[in-house]
């Protein structure tokens, strides 16, 4: 539904659109320059070609975004890391959501869990020490993970815990922005979740002097759990 | 004759340029922005050619707003968001109080959005009786102080972490502390409660995406995530202008507008909402509601000359470079954009002879319009708005000064004795500063004239 002065609005942009706008970038008498093709990969910070290379970067930007990346070769050694971060955090609930990788593990955590298909009210959710969720993309380019709120248990579930902790497959490593992009379309264009993300990093600040704290609103801690 | 806004103007720069320890906070804080930004700008393979491509995709969408907005709506309410168009702040603002109403809410809480400043979204709320929060934190700081933002990515930029523990002391009676981090988790643990209870979020938008109906927020703190995911009501406010054709150009305007903005690759949350809970998901809120503001857009649109201003990505880069901005200070624009962008776009939002001074607070030196990420031709825009105040009414004084000029120059002879004759009197000047008139005045009471040559050039050709 759409209401208010939408003819209004549109008839002003009309009128004010009947005067062409110079060409872009004509500068001051000068011929007008082309429409340049978008490639932004050509021009945006550049990315190894090879899957190898592109882990390094991730690597690099995880370290730099103080996000803390852990490398596991299977379903049981991803347990058996979340498990000992369990107690070295002293984790006494946790939150999660239904998703075949995850269900392979979030139940051998031996953690009082909710989940939020059982749609637990935002206080509960709060209380809980993790959130624990599947992504629908890491992004090499940026340290990015992309998620969506049907890839990863709605929208509060990632942002709302004080520690937010990913669970990832190798192959769900895309090299940059624009491939992260196709994939959003490619998964679902026909019918799109009602929230997207990309976290790059916990939550973090600079308001106070430009000073860098982590922790502002959303998870002091990102854990990427990335299994090979 | 100065309009008393530039009369203000006038005290408030004198006053703040000549106040050095806000200089050197200032001073400190850009340097560090500069320093990021100058090396993630770096990293890009082709800067310029990224800034080209993120002009042409805003000429795009700006020069056929009318048809990407509709789709944009379109693809919008098909998911069930609540579109609502408002020509001006008054319809905006009276539609959120009416929902309000509706919903029987008590507390909202509200993520950046300089949009909701602009049309004073907040003053309204409360006057009709709701309590509204900032949640980010350097918006929550500075409505603790009642104040307007500083600076339109970092709105408490202008405030030490003892000026703010200081406030919190006296505000939230919280023990004084001036470790940043701790000043950080006092505004997480109080505003944690808030959106726990708030009834309605309200956030901004730094895109629109036609193609796919989605508004896009960019942050780091995760208070807009919060805004937007806890409360039953989460309604969005949105300039018509940030509508941008395909969802793939965000991989070109995200790390930008975050290189542009702070220096960042990107920045920690970059969340793209195209509705309320969508029926298969597990939370999320009830109902989307989206205002797209006009609010004299549409007037600035109309300037075919100087459309490009609306281009604008509010990403603050040319405040950060600006020469005028960095002394005279934020606040002292009086304006809820500052910087060149706002001393090019306020005239068009909110009168030409009213808010033309501004056009005058710049040096011309151009830095803004060399860093501009979507290239706006921001220091030539001033020229413009120049010009057209002068066309509207053209200042008397100015006027005798020039065709006084244009006489002279016409008799040259006239000329040489006129000047010949004041030439003793020039080292005067200096001496003489409090008692000529201005605008004389106001240019040596600053600056010492600089010492006459013995000889004039013109002289000196004859006896070469």
């Amino acid at each position: 539904m759409s209401s208010g002065k939408r003819e209004d609005i549109l008839g002003r942009i009309r009128e004010a659109l009947r005067v062409p706008a110079p060409r872009l970038h004509a500068g001051h008498g000068a011929a007008p320059a082309p429409i340049v093709p978008v490639q932004p990969r050509a021009w945006l910070p550049a990315v190894p070609p090879d899957a190898e290379g592109q882990l390094a970067l991730f690597q690099k930007n995880c370290a730099q975004l103080k996000t803390d990346l852990q490398i596991v070769s299977g379903i049981e050694a991803a347990t058996k890391t979340i498990v000992k971060l369990c107690k070295a955090h002293q984790w006494a609930m946790a939150a999660a959501h239904h998703h075949p990788l995850l269900d392979q593990i979030v139940p051998a955590l031996g953690l009082e869990t909710q989940y939020t298909e059982e749609r637990p009210d935002s206080k509960s959710l709060e209380k809980c020490s993790v959130g624990i969720t599947a992504c629908d993309a890491l992004i090499g380019q940026t340290g990015s993970i992309m998620l969506t709120a049907r890839s990863a248990g709605g929208r509060a579930l990632s942002v709302l815990p004080p520690h937010h902790l990913v669970i990832a497959q190798a192959d769900q490593l895309v090299p940059d922005l624009p491939a992260a992009f196709e994939l959003l379309s490619a998964r679902y264009a026909k019918s799109y979740p009602s929230f997207i993300t990309f976290i790059t990093g916990p939550s973090r600040t600079g308001d106070i002097e430009r000073i860098l704290v982590l922790g502002a609103h959303g998870p002091k801690k990102l854990t990427v759990i990335l299994i090979q | 004759m100065l309009s008393s806004l530039a009369a203000k103007f006038k005290n408030s720069s004198t006053k703040f340029t000549a106040d050095l320890e806000h200089r050197a906070k200032i001073r400190t804080a850009l340097g560090s922005y500069e320093k990021a930004r100058n090396g993630t700008q770096a990293q890009y393979q082709d800067w310029q050619a990224a800034r080209t491509a993120a002009s042409t995709i805003k000429w795009e969408a700006i020069n056929h707003l009318d048809a990407y907005l509709t789709e944009f709506v379109e693809k919008l309410t098909e998911r069930g968001t609540k579109v609502f168009w408002a020509s001006n702040g008054q319809e905006a603002r009276d539609y959120v109080v009416t929902l309000a109403k509706e919903k029987g809410a008590r507390s909202i809480i509200k993520s950046k959005s300089m949009t909701s400043e602009e049309i004073h979204l907040n003053e309204a709320l409360q006057q009709a009786g709701y309590e509204v929060v900032e949640s980010d934190l350097g918006e929550y700081i500075v409505q603790l102080r009642e104040e307007a933002p500083y600076h339109l990515v970092f709105p408490a930029m202008h405030l030490t972490r003892h000026e703010i523990s200081v406030l919190f002391q006296e505000k939230l009676h919280t023990p004084p502390t001036d470790s940043p981090e701790e000043l950080t988790m006092i505004v997480r643990r109080a505003l944690r409660l808030k959106y726990l209870e708030a009834d309605i979020g309200i956030s901004g938008a730094n895109f629109g995406i036609a193609e796919t109906g989605m508004i896009s927020i960019t942050e780091n703190e995760g208070n807009a995530r919060l805004t937007t995911a806890l409360p039953k009501v989460h309604v969005a406010l949105m300039g018509i202008e940030k509508v941008i054709p395909k969802l793939a150009d965000l991989s070109l305007f995200l790390p930008m507008l975050a290189t542009a903005g702070t220096g960042q690759q990107i920045t920690c949350y970059n969340s793209l909402i195209g509705g309320p809970r969508q029926p298969h998901e597990t939370d999320g809120p009830e109902e989307f509601h989206l205002i797209l503001l006009d609010n004299q857009r549409t007037q600035l649109l109309a300037d075919a000359e100087q459309r490009d201003a609306l281009h604008c990505i509010r990403c603050g880069a040319c405040l950060n470079v600006c020469p005028i901005y960095r002394n005279v200070g934020g606040h002292t624009y009086a304006t809820t954009y500052q910087g060149p962008i706002g001393s090019v776009i306020t005239p068009h939002l909110r009168g030409l002879m009213d808010w033309k001074h501004l056009s005058y607070a710049s040096s011309l030196c151009g830095a803004c319009t060399e860093t501009c990420p979507v290239k706006i031709d921001l220091h030539h825009h001033l020229l413009h708005n120049r010009r057209n105040a002068v066309a509207k009414q053209p200042d008397p004084a100015e006027r005798f000064a020039f065709r006084a000029f244009a006489f002279l120059t016409r008799f040259p002879g006239l000329l040489n004795r006129l000047a010949r004759l004041s030439r003793p009197l020039m080292p005067l000047a200096n001496r003489a500063r409090s008692i000529l008139p201005p605008p004389v005045k106001g240019w040596v009471s600053s600056r010492d004239l600089p010492p006459i040559a013995e000889k004039s050039f013109r002289d000196y050709w004859r006896t070469r």
